[in-house]
């Protein structure tokens, strides 16, 4: 960093000027809002936000999304390891093409994904007959059905952030491990999880995050069963839609914190890599 | 060479081919137990592949690779007993320098006592005491090559190989690592194969050297052998930076030379005189035309145009000064002549003895 302060000339003009543009836009788009948010919510008196956030309705709300995110952004992390490693490390046809369709679920209208996979996780769906017939197990309108959407939203984040940092890794790490004696499980495991550890967690955080806040995929598959598949973000647009804006904000606010907390952590945790990599010590 | 049975590493005819390149062609040569050996060549001449192919890294097509009298074809890289520095060093950035140091000891399931006595010993080595705790990145590039340095050396190798060890060090400190790692190796008694492509490092650190190009082996010996007597034209033209001239019968004290002839004369056996200057040899001086001067530090580096050849000589700054378009006297002590893939012939300059008697 020392260096970088020493240079004269930069690419982008002015420390003043880029500065005053990050706040700005960080500030129009992001703490406003959210200011407004915490302003909205303090027309309750705090008893009264406390009573509106832990009514045992949205105390489970909270656990069936905690829950859920949590499920589907581990699974995330292993299959989008997996997959990251498969895309980076072997040569295949279709191999762009496979690349592309990893991103869909950032393009697609979450609710065109929550309704393609009602369809086919129902009891009368291809996949859900199935595991019905099979094994007994229903997935729409259950929790396992809110974690199967949260799962297809959350991969991306998994995939897009793991696959640079593995296509960096210098094949030299491996073969300086092998040749000390170390395994394959050894290499793996000491050598190149370490290094791709932080670009792993940041995408289970960020899945994880997003699952916490995913409304528009949930909604169909759910079922929305009060305690049993009702989520967070369904009980403040249950709030909304009776008008409560209060309550509804009360709910938001908790679930915003949350978020916050988690990628608090997140950052502080890439912060010590980064460090560690980085030499400043 | 040393007889068969006292070579502690033997590469026999070894080829290797990747798609339509081929990095060794029938390479063949022996190794004595506790001496260091330089693989020199140019980018390209496969001197890391064979490196590689020791080190089990990667697999000949044909022949045989032998360490202590054992084949080890199919022998698992881990399992040669030997050390390997890459180039980059490849230190695991997310362990401690202790750590790094202990990784083949603690793969390999070692006590743990043992590994803290042996990791402690190479700290104390490669003078890294008061460091264990530091990350790689928080060390300087010569600290780094000492940690890749007893990394390497944790499980007691037999070989140890190095990958352009100085490559990834800048120029002031890589003279110190030189020595450094000369002595290193000579005090852990290790025998010792690095791969180069820069012929002052494979000079100054190597017992002997050899030579690749194109995936032969050109030639092997001593430093001072291969400098000094070349053997084939492409060693002649590759050590010693020198300039390569065709029509050497024209130039006098040369001129029983066969016109066919090639050859190549080096800087330090052209000395570069002014007019006004006495020369040694008078009567066998050529006329050259200065062309560029270029301040060297310690001398002053000529580019002198003497029969349509652009020489390059050195002078020494204390000597009068020479402007570039200045007329000036050259003579050629010595040159490396061989005709097209032939051997070469050290020919001197056919005046020396006569004159220098004249001139005393």
């Amino acid at each position: 960093m020392g260096e970088r302060r020493k240079k004269k000339k930069r690419v982008i003009p002015g420390f003043g000027l880029s500065i005053g543009i990050t706040v700005t836009m960080l500030g129009l788009i992001v703490v406003i809002p959210l200011c407004s948010l915490i302003l909205f919510s303090a027309q309750l008196s705090l008893p009264g936000f406390i009573e509106t956030v832990t009514r045992p309705r949205v105390l489970s709300s909270y656990l069936v999304s905690f829950q859920t995110a949590l499920a589907a952004a581990v699974v995330d992390a292993v299959m989008g390891l997996i997959i990251a490693w498969v895309l980076v490390r072997y040569d295949f046809p279709g191999k762009a093409v496979m690349n592309g369709i990893i991103e869909l679920p950032f393009a697609l209208p979450t609710a065109v994904a929550g309704i393609a996979l009602t369809h086919l996780t129902t009891t009368n769906g291809w996949v859900g007959g199935f595991f019905d017939r099979m094994f007994g197990i229903r997935i729409a309108y259950t929790r396992l059905g809110i974690t199967v959407a949260l799962i297809f939203i959350g991969i991306p984040f998994v995939v897009r952030s793991v696959c640079p940092v593995l296509e960096k890794i210098d094949l030299q790490y491996e073969e300086a491990a092998n040749i000390l004696g170390a395994n394959s499980r050894q290499t793996l495991f000491r050598v190149i999880l370490p290094e791709i550890t932080p670009a792993l967690l940041a995408g289970f955080t960020m899945s994880f995050a997003r699952g916490l806040g995913e409304y528009g995929s949930v909604v169909f598959i759910a079922g929305n069963m009060p305690y049993e598949t009702e989520i967070a973000p369904l009980m403040i647009m249950s709030e909304l839609q009776e008008f409560d804006y209060a309550s509804a904000t009360s709910i938001a606010l908790v679930m915003l914190l949350t978020a916050f907390v988690i990628l608090l952590a997140n950052a502080a945790i890439q912060s010590r890599n980064s460090k560690i990599v980085s030499g400043i010590s | 060479m040393a007889g068969e049975t006292e070579n502690y590493v033997e590469l026999r005819h070894i080829n290797k081919t990747f798609k339509n390149y081929k990095a060794s062609d029938d390479i063949h040569f022996g190794i004595e137990k506790g001496k260091l050996v330089g693989l020199l060549g140019p980018s390209g001449s496969g001197k890391t592949t064979i490196l590689r192919m020791i080190a089990g890294l990667e697999t000949a097509d044909s022949g045989d690779i032998v360490i202590d009298g054992r084949v080890v074809n199919d022998v698992a890289a881990s399992k040669r007993g030997i050390g390997f520095v890459f180039q980059n060093y490849a230190l695991f950035r997310y362990m401690t320098v202790y750590d790094n140091i202990a990784f083949g000891l603690t793969v390999n399931k070692c006590k743990k006592s043992d590994i803290k006595k042996r990791v402690e010993e190479l700290i104390e080595l490669v003078d890294l005491k008061g460091l264990e705790r530091r990350y790689p990145s928080q060390l300087s590039g010569g600290q780094r090559q000492r940690v890749a340095f007893a990394r390497a050396l944790a499980p007691n190798p037999e070989l140890l190989l190095l990958d352009e060890p100085f490559a990834a060090i800048d120029a002031k400190v890589r003279q110190e690592l030189r020595s450094w790692l000369r002595e290193m190796i000579t005090r852990v008694g290790i025998t010792s194969i690095f791969v180069t492509h820069d012929q002052d490092e494979a000079i100054e650190v190597a017992d002997e050297i050899i030579i690749t190009n194109r995936g032969r082996i050109e030639q092997i010996g001593s430093p001072g052998d291969i400098y000094s007597a070349p053997k084939t034209a492409f060693v002649a033209e590759f050590m010693g930076s020198p300039t390569r001239i065709s029509n050497i019968s024209e130039f006098k004290g040369y001129e029983q030379l066969d016109r066919t002839i090639h050859a190549v004369v080096r800087p330090e056996n052209v000395s570069v005189t002014k007019k006004t200057e006495k020369s040694r040899y008078p009567a066998s001086v050529e006329h050259g035309i200065v062309e560029r001067v270029l301040f060297r530090g310690r001398e002053l580096e000529l580019a002198v145009r003497v029969h349509g050849v652009l020489l390059t000589a050195n002078r020494r700054l204390e000597e009068a000064r020479i402007a570039e378009g200045e007329a000036v006297d050259v003579f050629i002590y010595r040159v490396y002549a061989f005709h097209e893939n032939e051997e070469v012939q050290i020919v001197d300059n056919a005046n020396v003895g006569t004159e220098n008697l004249f001139y005393i």
